[in-house]
């Protein structure tokens, strides 16, 4: 739960949706005095949405832990596994939350239970 | 309703279904990060860009600085310069304001169906702002939606069900399709890899410092195969 106050809250939605706002008008706007984005900058972009996500996933889905096995016999890694594998195989945001949650709820109610 | 309108409305059904779930979790995440009501559904409103509302909430729930809960998010939301460019063309032959308006309703899904319709249609027969409106419109409508009911559940849910773990969830499901190529992939693994690592990191600077490894790692990857 957070700490910070009605202020900085809304503070901070008023920063990010202003500054999102401005990345989506950004070349719809400047259009004819900037026609594209230029080369080297695209190159980096491109590797944004996959660097961020997998950064945002691991974290939550790996926990190291003293030894190996500990780590890797954990419910929220190998139910994120499962997860993965209907993502890839359905790219399908609905299935990947139903299998993911109901392989942690398998685990965690069950199978470590 | 005007015939391009109505094209887009139809195109953006499947998508909804998968819209609708995500919007949920942004709602159940706002809730346990312990925004008000107001707030989640101003989030929403405002920002109204999933993967980058989820990171923002998760970080003000562990009272990260206000600065790297702004620069994750807009670091998140970098994509939106890519399609901005893409879609702009398109958009050239309208008023100032019109475009404005556009631009708010500029998602990873809006543009994907619209672009490709687009591409289909070269004769330019499909009005560019009808259509684009249609898909998006739905969109909005079901993101904020499905906001207000991810707000009211959130709160009855008991915690050992352990819902918050559908937002890595839905990041993965995003992740998936992204990795496309050989760069791409490295630049996910490696990210992902150095997050972990830097999990301890203060100040929450875990995911930026992940991000920016990875995104060096698929531009080293994409330099090598070049040569």
């Amino acid at each position: 739960m957070t700490d910070y106050g009605p202020v900085a809250v809304w503070g901070v939605i008023a920063v990010i949706g202003l500054a999102t706002y401005g990345l989506r008008l950004s070349v719809i706007h400047l259009f004819g005095r900037i026609d594209e984005v230029p080369p080297r900058a695209e190159q980096v972009l491109r590797f944004v949405p996959p660097a961020v996500l997998a950064a945002l996933v691991a974290p939550s889905l790996v926990t190291v832990a003293p030894t190996l096995p500990e780590t890797v016999l954990d419910e929220q890694l190998l139910a994120g596994l499962a997860a993965g594998v209907v993502a890839w195989r359905t790219e399908n945001v609905f299935a990947t939350i139903g299998v993911g949650m109901g392989a942690l709820w398998l685990l965690r109610f069950v199978v470590f239970a | 309703m005007h015939e391009d309108l109505r094209a887009g409305v139809r195109d953006s059904v499947p998508i909804l279904l998968g819209i609708a779930p995500f919007a949920l979790v942004a709602g159940i995440a706002a809730v346990d990060a312990g925004l008000t009501p107001a707030q989640a559904v101003g989030m929403s409103v405002f920002v109204y860009a999933g993967a980058s509302q989820l990171a923002a909430l998760e970080l003000l729930g562990e009272n990260a600085p206000l600065a790297v809960v702004v620069a994750t998010a807009v670091v998140i939301n970098l994509r939106m310069v890519m399609y901005s460019a893409s879609i702009a063309p398109h958009f050239a032959r309208y008023r100032r304001r019109t475009r404005a308006l556009l631009a708010y309703f500029l998602t990873d899904q809006a543009y994907a169906l619209s672009i490709a319709e687009y591409a289909d249609d070269e004769a330019g027969e499909r009005d560019r702002r009808y259509y684009y409106l249609g898909v998006g419109t739905p969109i909005w409508v079901v993101w904020v939606v499905g906001t207000v009911l991810g707000i009211a559940l959130g709160a009855g849910i008991p915690d050992s069900l352990g819902l918050s773990f559908a937002v890595p969830l839905v990041f993965l499901a995003l992740l998936v399709p992204a990795m496309k190529d050989r760069p791409t992939t490295v630049a996910g693994g490696v990210g992902g890899a150095a997050a972990v690592v830097a999990a301890g990191l203060p100040f929450n600077l875990g995911l930026l410092v992940g991000a920016a490894v990875g995104i060096l790692a698929g531009l080293l990857t994409g330099v090598v195969r070049n040569r």
